[in-house]
């Protein structure tokens, strides 16, 4: 994936690296902090977004785990209700899944199960979506789920700026917080000029534009950019706005957008049917219905389990030609 | 901590009756509980502790204020043995605010911050790794703490009590792992259920030291977790006890036992924790004449302003039911 040229003042960083500095900075900055997951120590991580911290952080801080999510996980959740900060990676979304039990029925439920007397301050850091040929069971978009469920936050940082930035807000925050990692974003670089601490409430507007409101996040944010400049060629200005975090959604931003441009696509790697999508798209029925002039359009994933092979792949996720003809359709183009 | 007085109960009068006292608070309690769900006063499930005592208060006896305690849907004993007010935890029953989950949690989800009770976990193994967390964070911040945690034989199928013993033991954590082995996972035997039915064997796959006990009385759990609390905080890693118990009630008000003989369970009310430290207490001349009396007095009166408690009670406020979903406010 290409993202759209930035600024060339200072180092070149990528994603990783720039994960990799908010969670040295974490450890750096606070005594309760650790990191633990599946090869984030000796190996580097899976995508080797943790190099180097345990040679510089040691084992205590730097905590190689056994394939044992639900355990690691509920660890993490327990070490959080025991005073520390834990920030536990889950390699893919995929796996997550067998840390469900503990991340829906526990890290989301005990503070108000308790009546407020205990508070789950971690953060759950993954992987997810498509793009490396990994088939069925390491591609999913499935961080939709999470944001069904209440009690916990959900972030999918898609620049530079929230990849370093994010982590620091979650942590500060007293509730339990999910970050969704685009696999794809991994290798972008670009420079952190001008970047500093980030909010983990609102949407961005990335790109300022009249005639349509494109609405995306994490790894499909750069194809929707993509796509604004393809309509832009054709005197289409498209807003796109980032969600940045999928729960709590900032209705407000979205609302203000779609109510401006009166036509709004959503492009989401996750499945059309009872998705995230779904959900923007009933709240801008709900809140600006009136003002539209146009159906709400979405771009997702195809129906299917991600396929291997590099064409099937490309087919089943959202991509720019088809984000554009989405747009196209909402002005009747 | 590991000098002999820690280790073993003292077997003084007043340490006996307090055992039998609280043995007594829990067996009365559960019998008012049971009688308030026939009333409708209290919903839900409810899951009595009947037949099991001598295990939390046997447990608790053995643990430190600032030990952690995870427990599962069958908590009332644990939390009344580990110090939540009666009250409290009859509002909770409730549902009333008064309680000490502000009536959020009911039965299954008794949580007390003061007393380092961490519920009340109703999904079967899912407290184990919160145990191991707990731990976790007793040995990161170099407390002095351990996280104890209790569940039941049918916890021992779940993938989440094998990740835990072995997360434990590889990172040397100080947990003490108590199974109240009551022989049935609601109405599945152990021996339906498990290809090996001993399960402080499979303690050793993991090299977690694993001792079985005689989970009807009470100081026998008092001593094998005296021992075991003192091993685990002289940095011996987690210890499994496996409580070997029975229940004497059905598993929720809602089952009609057809998987039990009743002569099976009339076996084991022959082995009633209570009768048992009543009648060693006679034997060795620890219970005078108006003791039993005494405390089935003091119990009863306590039982009945838990009651009178919870009854003038509050409901919460509508518009406080999304409170406590998060910290501060987050829309939705």
């Amino acid at each position: 994936m290409t993202a759209p040229p930035l600024p060339k003042q200072g180092p070149e960083i990528s994603y990783r690296e720039a994960v990799r500095e908010a969670i040295r900075e974490a450890i750096l900055g606070d005594p309760r902090v650790f990191l633990m997951g599946e090869d984030v120590g000796r190996y580097g991580g899976c995508y080797a977004v943790t190099k180097g911290l345990l040679e510089e952080f040691g084992p205590e801080r730097i905590r190689d785990t056994p394939l044992s999510e639900s355990a690691f996980v509920g660890a993490g959740i327990g070490a959080a209700l025991g005073g520390m900060r834990p920030i536990v990676e889950v390699m893919t979304v995929n796996f997550s899944l067998l840390a469900l039990d503990q991340i829906v029925n526990n890290a989301a439920t005990l503070r108000h199960m308790s009546g407020g007397q205990f508070e789950v301050p971690l953060v759950i850091r993954m992987a997810t979506g498509a793009g490396r040929q990994l088939a069925a069971q390491h591609s999913h978009s499935l961080e939709g789920w999470y944001a069904h469920i209440p009690g916990i936050k959900v972030l999918a940082p898609a620049t530079l700026e929230d990849a370093r930035f994010m982590l620091g807000a979650a942590l500060a925050d007293p509730n339990p917080v999910l970050i969704f990692e685009h696999v794809m974003l991994y290798n972008m670089t670009g420079t952190l000029d001008g970047a500093g601490p980030v909010d983990i409430r609102s949407a961005k507007v990335r790109r300022v534009g009249r005639d349509v409101t494109l609405i995306a996040y994490g790894g499909t944010l750069f194809k929707t950019l993509i796509a604004a400049e393809t309509l832009a060629k054709e005197g289409i200005e498209a807003e796109v706005i980032d969600l940045r975090v999928l729960r709590p959604l900032d209705t407000g931003t979205i609302l203000a957008s779609v109510r401006r441009t009166r036509r709004a696509v959503i492009v989401d790697e996750g499945w059309r049917s009872g998705s995230l999508s779904a959900e923007v798209s009933a709240r801008i029925t709900e809140g600006a219905f009136w003002d539209l002039d146009a159906p709400v359009e979405r771009v997702c994933s195809a129906e299917v389990p991600i396929p291997y092979p590099r064409h099937l792949e490309e087919a089943a996720l959202p991509q720019p030609p088809g984000i554009v003809a989405a747009a196209k359709a909402t002005l009747g183009r | 901590m590991t000098d002999a007085h820690a280790i073993k109960p003292h077997l003084s009068r007043e340490h006996l009756l307090d055992l039998l006292r609280e043995m007594v608070r829990i067996r009365r309690f559960e019998e008012k509980c049971a009688e308030l769900y026939q009333q409708e006063k209290i919903r839900g499930f409810l899951h009595l502790y009947i037949g099991e005592e001598a295990i939390a208060v046997g447990a608790m006896r053995a643990l430190e204020p600032g030990d952690a305690v995870i427990a599962t849907y069958r908590e009332h004993g644990h939390a009344l043995a580990r110090g939540v007010s009666m009250d409290a935890i009859m509002a909770e029953m409730y549902g009333k605010i008064e309680g000490c989950s502000r009536g959020r949690g009911g039965s299954m989800h008794l949580f007390d911050a003061a007393t380092r009770f961490y519920g009340g976990n109703a999904i079967v193994g899912g407290g184990l790794p919160l145990a191991v967390g707990l731990g976790l964070a007793e040995k990161m911040q170099k407390r002095s703490g351990l996280a104890a945690c209790f569940f039941g034989e049918g916890a021992v199928a779940e993938g989440e009590f094998h990740e835990s013993l072995n997360l434990s033991e590889l990172w040397k954590l100080p947990v003490l792992f108590v199974c109240e082995n009551n022989l049935y996972a609601m109405g599945t035997r152990l021996e339906r259920s498990e290809s090996q039915p001993d399960i402080h064997v499979k303690a050793q796959s993991y090299n977690v030291p694993a001792e079985v006990v005689d989970g009807m009385d009470v100081v026998a759990v008092e001593a094998a977790m005296r021992k075991a609390v003192a091993a685990i905080r002289s940095g011996a890693g987690p210890i499994l006890l496996e409580c070997r118990t029975y229940r004497f009630r059905a598993h929720s008000m809602f089952d009609p036992q057809l998987y039990r003989e009743k002569a099976e369970v009339e076996e084991w009310k022959k082995r009633d924790p209570i009768d048992r430290l009543l009648s060693w207490m006679r034997q060795s001349g620890a219970l005078h004449d108006a003791d039993l009396a005494a405390i089935e007095a003091a119990v009863a009166k306590e039982v009945d302003r838990s009651v009178e408690f919870s009854e003038s009670g509050k409901w919460e406020k509508l518009e406080t039911l999304t409170a406590d979903v998060y910290a501060g406010e987050v829309p939705p």
